[in-house]
């Protein structure tokens, strides 16, 4: 899509004449794809990485890429921006030979240079001197050959961030702003019933601006502290009908085929519409159900948004990650003609996936234009973004399969349940976009409740890796989107992929052990992709190096490749049990396939950094709630993975420089969190398939044996 | 109403009530948008600065409180030697990916290595554990801390 919105040069690259400017609809969310494009403009026209400069993503211009995720941001603007890229260098050396004979022209630190003769020219120079505003992008172009000269690029931003110095949309701070904060129900269930007027009075005398609308309510004045005092204030004065409050009933209860508004077979990992579902298999020799609860994206910043409403336009800097899909919902929410709504991506904290940025983008836009002509800095407290943010839905997988005499699998049954993981705000049947949007749920207007569709690309949504990558000669897959479960859902990092890789490699442990193989050489024998072959030899000859887990530990294999399409990975996790029941990461490894490596040191943070996180949701996150709200409202209540519980990680990269690149961001969350439970299941005997596999858990496991 | 504070070696008269939280007169009023909020319950460490040397959250303790001490912010941190080693470190070892959490963790190094040298990475685990990463550079951070303790 990337080409076709955007099929001119001249929208990706730019030039004052000195530096050159690269373009872009993909924006950074931590996983550093600003330093991953600067380095293919780099490549391309050997132009040191300070001398490019990363343009600001906005509805104002930039290409539009729709939404940066799916660890597609490398492929879609990294080919795009090739191709433009080597397009140019193309045509700027063909308008040398035209106009000053063939050099043979040499191209080195950013310039044509002549062999022999004093004569240069820069890109940056000819960028500007010449005329390629019609020149479209070559998708023929020919790259450069990748070169193994390039030192690795430092990370754009980071000498500010360690020095103070680098703007989040946190940190805006114009003349006369104002600072925002929305009071927010008890529970998505409630109304408003009414507010105190002596406070409201009391608080307009102090000169603060409560904004209402239905349920809608907010406070914004000048001074942060202030604000946040005024909201607490605010909070107390108003009264909620709870409305019978949120359903108790239990999510993985409910998690069935009965309850499926949606029931779809899917082949070779494609939603099929109007195919019927295969039926279950009869006593299947193994038969399993694996679950994930609700669990947060839960991003370090609480989500922010600025706004100003000014000569008609309404212009929002936030850290959403769909800039031109939220101005349409937006613009439909208000009424307004989207070229009346200008967002400019401004960087947030990690984000994960669809959180709170884009309802505090919109709530921050209302404001806004109540206040016309005031800019308003709006934030959610961290109580909001644990309670409000869209959860990563509870999903369950169950499995069956049937093994041939060498023990292998013959026949492989998988069928997924989950609420919908699309409750981002786009263009969509049912006014999608706006009923997306949190607050269209809560102020007074005509925008319906959201409603759920399945996602029919393929390894979309929760069926996302529930196609094995294994070769089993006879499959059944099938998804269920359930629908009337108790919270707001939407994309969370792997999206079904960390539920499906958890079950199909806990499967993949118990069947070898049945069969007495190697956990690798189980793999092995069951996989044709060569690429994916060589992983699991490098990590299985890794592994031969290692020392044996103590006694009271164990270790535990996993390897997936993510959409069955991009990055491979094997990881082998050692751990320790202590006496508490608590599971204690001791050493992992790290073995990855990930095509062309572009910033190095980038792809081994997304790789570890996937693995923490995952590590993080196998052993202790879960969002908890009854009839009143939801519980898990702070970082004790919902406890993550801190340093005192994080191993020692080796990544070992296998470089295929000659393949594409391919994102490695969400790789790893589904490997780690099979490889743990398969660890444990190595330490203990005991195969759990709920997560989280807190100490609790395990320990109530043990006692029901 | 005023309050004195010493802050990255200078003195600052600031008319917020002594009772505000210190990391909201360091950012909204002295405009040392350094110090990051993220949880203002004491609990993730994003907001650490430096008090006397030590480790100290700025989220809940009232300004009022740090009068008379030396406070020092993530602004401030490169100053002194094991400051300016640590954001070094962390650049070498591209101990970030969204940087949020940056802030509070130079800080917090910096404070380790003052006092310890060099710490094994136990001791070094234990005393970052007040301080969340959600991106999971953890790995990174501690091998930035080897480096900024010459280790490496
Ligand atoms: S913001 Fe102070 S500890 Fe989180
Ligand atoms: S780098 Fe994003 S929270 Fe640490």
């Amino acid at each position: 899509m990337s080409l076709r919105a955007s099929p001119f040069v001249r929208q990706w690259l730019q030039s004052d004449g000195k530096a050159v400017t690269l373009h872009t609809g993909k924006v950074d969310i931590g996983q550093r794809i600003s330093t991953a494009l600067a380095q293919v403009v780099t490549e391309e026209l050997t132009i040191a990485p300070e001398e490019i400069r990363v343009a600001p993503v906005t509805t104002a211009g930039s290409p539009d890429e729709g939404i940066t995720s799916g660890s597609n941001s490398v492929e879609h603007s990294g080919h795009a921006l090739r191709l433009a890229a080597a397009t140019l260098r193309h045509w700027l050396h063909a308008r040398l030979t035209d106009a000053e004979g063939c050099g043979p022209w040499i191209l080195e630190n950013g310039a044509f240079r002549r062999e022999g003769a004093n004569i240069s020219h820069s890109i940056a120079g000819l960028m500007v001197s010449e005329d390629w505003s019609n020149l479209e992008v070559d998708t023929g172009a020919t790259p450069m050959a990748p070169a193994d000269t390039l030192p690795a690029p430092q990370m754009r931003g980071l000498k500010d961030m360690v020095r103070g110095s680098f703007t989040f949309v946190h940190d805006i701070d114009v003349p006369d702003m104002v600072h925002a904060r929305v009071v927010r129900p008890p529970h998505a269930r409630a109304t408003l019933a009414s507010v105190d007027t002596g406070t409201l009075s009391r608080l307009t005398d102090e000169g603060l601006q409560v904004i209402q609308s239905g349920n809608f309510i907010a406070v914004a004045g000048k001074g942060e502290w202030a604000i946040v005092r005024a909201a607490a204030r605010l909070g107390v004065a108003c009264q909620w009908a709870r409305n019978g409050g949120l359903s108790e009933e239990d999510v993985f209860g409910a998690l069935t085929r009965d309850n499926a508004i949606r029931r779809l077979p899917v082949v070779d990992g494609l939603p099929l519409e109007d195919e019927p579902v295969p039926a279950q298999p009869a006593n299947p020799a193994y038969s399993q159900r694996f679950e994930r609860p609700y669990f947060l994206h839960g991003a370090l910043a609480p989500s922010a948004a600025f706004a100003v409403f000014r000569s008609d336009v309404l212009e929002i800097t936030c850290h959403s990650q769909g800039i031109y899909p939220l101005r349409d919902s937006i613009a439909d929410s208000l009424g307004l003609a989207p070229e009346k709504v200008v967002i400019t991506h401004m960087q947030g904290s990690g984000c994960y996936g669809h959180n709170g940025a884009d309802d505090a983008a919109f709530e921050a836009a209302l404001v806004a234009l109540e206040l016309a002509g005031t800019p308003v800095l709006l934030k959610w407290s961290r109580e909001d973004e644990h309670a409000w943010e869209p959860f990563a839905p509870a999903m369950a997988t169950e499995l069956a399969a049937e093994t041939g005499p060498d023990g292998q699998v013959a026949f492989f049954s998988a069928e997924v349940f989950s609420d919908t993981h699309r409750g981002r705000p786009r263009a969509g049947p049912d006014r999608a976009g706006p009923a997306r949007l949190l607050a269209n749920q809560w102020r007074d207007c005509d925008v319906p409740a959201p409603t759920a569709a399945p996602n029919m690309n393929r390894h979309g949504g929760m069926h996302r890796n529930l196609d094995p990558v294994y070769t089993f000669p006879e499959k059944r897959l099938v998804k269920n989107l359930v629908g009337g479960l108790p919270h707001r859902t939407s994309a969370f990092r792997c999206l079904g992929a960390t539920t499906n890789i958890f079950a199909l490699e806990s499967m993949m442990d118990t069947l070898a052990k049945q069969a007495s193989e190697d956990p690798v050489r189980y793999r092995l024998n069951q996989m044709q992709d060569p690429r994916g072959r060589a992983v699991l030899e490098r990590l299985s000859e890794q592994i031969a190096l290692r020392a044996t887990p103590p006694d009271t530990g164990g270790r535990g294999i996993a390897y997936a490749q993510y959409k069955n399409a991009m990055t491979r990975v094997g990881m082998c996790v050692d751990i320790d049990m202590a006496d508490t029941g608590e599971v204690l990461l001791k050493d992992v490894l790290i073995v990855a396939d990930a095509g062309r490596v572009l910033d190095r040191h980038g792809l081994i943070a997304q790789l570890e950094g996937g693995f923490i996180q995952g590590a993080s949701i196998a052993l202790s996150e879960e969002v908890i709630w009854d009839r009143d709200g939801i519980l898990s409202r702070d970082w004790e209540s919902y406890p993550v993975l801190r340093f005192d519980r994080v191993p020692q990680i080796t990544v070992d990269l296998i470089e295929a420089q000659h393949e594409p690149s391919a994102g490695a961001g969400e790789a790893t969350p589904g490997p780690a969190i099979a490889a743990i439970a398969n660890a444990l299941y190595d330490a203990t005997g005991m195969r759990m398939t709920r997560l989280p596999l807190t100490a609790d858990a395990i320990l109530r496991h043990a006692a029901a044996l | 109403m005023s309050l004195r504070l010493c802050i990255n070696g200078e003195t600052h008269d600031v008319a917020d009530d002594p009772d505000t939280p210190l990391i909201y007169v360091l950012r909204d009023t002295l405009k040392l948008k350094g110090t990051k909020l993220g949880c203002g319950l004491e609990q993730c460490g994003a907001c650490a600065v430096l008090v006397d040397g030590e480790v100290r959250l700025s989220c809940v303790s009232p300004a009022g409180t740090f009068e008379g001490q030396k406070i020092t912010t993530i602004e401030g941190v490169g100053a002194t030697r094991a400051g300016k080693r640590v954001q070094e470190s962390f650049v070498a070892e591209s101990a970030a990916q969204c940087g949020y959490c940056t802030a509070g963790l130079v800080v917090a190094v910096t404070a380790l290595l003052e006092q310890t040298p060099s710490p094994d990475p136990e001791k070094t685990r234990t005393a970052l554990a007040p301080h969340l990463c959600r991106c999971g550079s953890h790995p990174r951070i501690l091998k930035a801390v080897e480096t900024a303790a010459g280790r490496s």
